[in-house]
């Protein structure tokens, strides 16, 4: 570490919090010693740690804006990045982004991480993130010639796809789902690498008018966040009656099971009060505890997940299991940040997953005709209403969908909403309405 | 054997997608996949879970950095093989998570994480993040390799995790804490629905370079990116460019996006708002955004005192004040907003009120405030 003095970003090695400082320093000191022949230059970790310096010191971005670079055929995975001081940081000259599509929910065998190491230490800059916003693994920072070699080898060597990026599908993610989770409603993991697979060329190659992302959440508590940034919402849930066993109620009530399975046990919040904690909780008020019984009115429900999430050994999911499917979600830009709506209130979510796809295909269809550029979906919907969503997506209208009805009367009839239609004759009017 | 740059479309293989998620399952998530009964958090950061057959496996989590080295990397797969079979996964909140199938497997493997540290003393696997308590801040990429940033990211980030560290590896909370950081609005990462948001914002309207403007430009798209319609072609010295009316712009930063030639940060317009009371899960509330409650902070590298300092004014109003269960948003809901600004000490400014598309729906409309 001789290249460049550092001072402000020392400060970022103190306290306990793992230091991506520190860290860049041990990499750059490892390409220092390394014998591996590396293809990209020695000094790019040195390089950008002194770039982040000047950074710290101006409080203005030294990168460049954007960069059209990529990997032959593909309209994404690959974001270009060049560095505004190349004289005084050569090693991040050109030191551009790849997106390699992690697998689904994130498991990994040293095997293969090794392999992403191998290759990124001799052909990128050793760097990182595990992983990006969407979910993919970020690979941070090569220089262009080494772009099409990366890809050559994920492909070839690793079995391994990039990512999404653009106004492309991106690269679906999901929650740890059936793997690892008792809430899981349908097999995550399964369906977000079954759409992964059968949507590479919308990945790949930019044909939307934006960006595009499915997210999969097990149940609606939501890990992967779908609800707030998925177009396309697909949230675990069922439709029959939660399972209890009256057993394990009263063990929690009698402090035998540690409540919400020791979420809580930092603080003393005295003993489990199943009224106060559970049936006082309960948004639909749906449920009722006599001393001796839980009773859950599950019609009433409306799966909050709460009282399961306090009480996991003593209530189930049901077994009639699917998910709800909402679409619309974004970010502030530019209308305005949006959560997805519930569109489809159920829906069975079984291979080969027949009823989704023809959904999804309805509403791109939709979407690549009517959306304008860089217009997300949802703000598509809000553009010409969500009965005409609903209209796209041949569905009927359900108080589901709703908060609640209009309180504005303004309701855009359609003719043929009105016997015989809207053709009327003046003539025959005036023959019984004076002027 | 490699790629041939004279021959790019030899032997070339396109769209073969992931790796298959089922490799990389350790045998005890392989056997009792889908048969899970329930989960238990022995202590901060320590997870069990039962399966139907018997199966059980303990989960040990850790923090890390969303930005990482392989030599780092190295370390956690040499990690897994030593205890996990070498398997491991990682969060979709950048924690790391190390699974052994036996009780007994637990402790070597959480001493082993415990003792390594980097060499300036930062610990290297802090155990936490789990249940009512603090979990890792997911965050974009900021100074470190974004092109339109207005504040770092894993920098701040590193200072808020070092403050609240205790509260990564206990559970004192009401309910969990979920902060997140977007380093401009684009929110790649989107944080609007987060407990605590740190979002970088600018404050100054985009610089117009009309030497190069036409040529790095698409003026018609700079225009239409404009959602208050500020941006107007214009000639200036005979050559194409825009023009900005400046007192409609709301900083967005999306001309930028679409126009490299109209450059928004700067050292002393851009900055760090604070957000509060978002969550998605549907437990007991409905998913809710979160609301601007601090408009700006200046940049303060290298710590953000500040942005450090106003999230523990938060939190700690939280902590103190809040019921069991209750998220941030739903505390601020029961006691008010303008309890909240009370309760925090944070003060109440007229940048707080919305004047976007939606405005008229976050005013009050009624007489049911509190003095």
């Amino acid at each position: 570490m001789t290249r460049h003095k550092t001072p402000l970003l020392d400060e970022l090695e103190k306290g306990n919090w793992p230091s991506f400082v520190s860290d860049m320093k041990q990499e750059a000191e490892a390409r220092e010693k390394t014998d591996v022949d590396l293809q990209t230059p020695k000094e790019c970790v040195e390089d950008l740690l002194g770039l982040l310096e000047l950074t710290y010191v101006d409080k203005v971005v030294h990168w460049k804006h954007g960069g059209i670079v990529g990997v032959f055929g593909y309209g994404g995975g690959v974001i270009g990045r060049y560095c505004d001081q190349p004289e005084e940081f050569p090693g991040v000259r050109d030191f551009h982004t790849m997106r390699v599509n992690q697998p689904s929910s994130k498991f990994y065998s040293s095997e293969y991480l090794r392999q992403i190491c191998e290759l990124w230490e001799r052909r990128g800059s050793g760097l990182t993130n595990m992983h990006g916003s969407t979910g993919d693994i970020i690979l941070l920072g090569t220089t262009t010639p080494q772009l099409e070699e990366v890809f050559w080898e994920l492909t070839h060597n690793l079995d391994q796809d990039l990512g999404g990026s653009g106004s492309n599908l991106r690269t679906p993610s999901c929650c740890i789902g059936k793997a690892r989770c008792e809430f899981a409603c349908y097999d995550t993991q399964a369906i977000c690498t079954a759409f992964t697979m059968e949507y590479q060329d919308e990945l790949h190659r930019p044909a939307f008018p934006y960006k595009f992302k499915f997210k999969f959440d097990g149940c609606p508590n939501g890990c992967v966040a779908a609800i707030a940034r998925a177009d396309m919402s697909i949230i675990g849930t069922w439709r029959d009656d939660i399972r209890i066993d009256q057993e394990a109620v009263k063990a929690y009530v009698g402090g035998e099971i540690k409540p919400n399975g020791g979420a809580h046990s930092g603080r003393d919040w005295g003993g489990f009060d199943i009224q106060k904690e559970v049936i006082d909780l309960c948004p639909t008020e749906c449920m009722s505890w006599d001393g001796k019984k839980l009773g859950i009115y599950n019609k009433e429900c409306n799966r909050c997940m709460h009282c399961i999430n306090v009480m996991p050994r003593a209530l189930r999911i049901g077994e009639d299991t699917g998910a709800s499917i909402l679409f619309g979600a974004k970010a502030p830009i530019l209308e305005g940040a949006q959560m997805s709506t519930l569109t489809v209130p159920f829906m069975k979510i079984e291979e080969p997953y027949e009823e989704l796809k023809d959904l999804v295909e309805k509403v791109w269809d939709y979407w690549s005709e009517e959306g304008k550029n860089r217009e997300r979906l949802g703000e598509l919907i809000q553009r010409e209403g969500f009965q005409k969503f609903l209209e796209v997506c041949e569905l009927d209208a359900d108080p589901r969908m709703i908060q609640e009805p209009r309180s504005n009367p303004y309701i855009f009839w359609k003719e043929e909403d009105v016997p015989g239609g809207w053709d009327r004759d003046i003539n025959e009017y005036r023959k019984k309405h004076q002027k | 054997m490699g790629y041939d740059p004279s021959d790019p479309l030899k032997d070339r293989i396109t769209d073969i997608g992931p790796k298959d998620y089922k490799e990389f399952l350790p045998n005890v998530i392989k056997e009792n996949y889908g048969k899970w009964l329930y989960h238990e958090i022995l202590e901060p950061g320590v997870l069990m879970h039962v399966s139907e057959t018997g199966g059980k496996v303990y989960t040990v989590r850790v923090g890390g950095c969303r930005l990482m080295s392989v030599t780092h990397i190295r370390e956690i797969c040499e990690i897994a093989d030593k205890h996990c079979d070498g398997y491991m996964r990682f969060t979709t909140r950048n924690n790391v998570e190390f699974m052994v199938d036996d009780e007994a497997k637990l402790k070597p493997l959480m001493e082993d994480l415990e003792g390594r540290e980097f060499s300036a003393g930062s610990k290297k696997f802090p155990r936490g993040g789990t249940g009512a308590g603090l979990t890792n801040i997911v965050h974009t990429q900021g100074w470190i390799h974004c092109h339109t940033p207005a504040i770092d990211a894993s920098g701040v980030v590193k200072c808020v995790m070092d403050e609240l560290f205790d509260d990564y590896q206990d559970m004192r909370f009401p309910a969990q804490v979920r902060i997140s950081l977007a380093c401009c609005l684009n929110m790649c990462g989107a944080v609007h629905c987060s407990d605590i948001a740190i979002l970088g914002i600018h404050r100054m309207p985009p610089m117009l370079d009309h030497e190069n403007l036409d040529n790095m430009c698409e003026i018609p798209l700079a225009i239409a990116a404009c959602p208050t319609g500020a941006i107007k072609p214009a000639k200036v010295d005979g050559k194409k460019s825009v023009a900005v009316k400046n007192e409609r712009c709301m900083f967005c930063g999306n001309c930028y996006t679409m126009c490299p030639s109209m450059p928004l940060a700067d050292e002393v317009g851009s900055g760090v708002a604070l957000l509060v009371g978002g969550k998605i899960s549907n437990r007991i509330s409905e998913p809710k955004f979160s609301k601007v409650v601090v408009p700006f902070i200046p940049n303060e590298p290298p710590r953000w005192p500040s942005t450090v300092d106003a999230i523990k004014k938060i939190l700690n109003a939280y902590v103190d004040d809040a019921k069991k269960y209750e998220r941030i948003g739903d505390w601020a809901e029961r006691i008010g907003w303008e309890r909240f600004f009370d309760k925090t000490g944070l003060p109440f400014s007229e940048h707080l009120i919305d004047d976007y598309r939606f405005a008229y729906t976050t005013w009050r409309q009624s007489t049911q405030f509190k003095f």
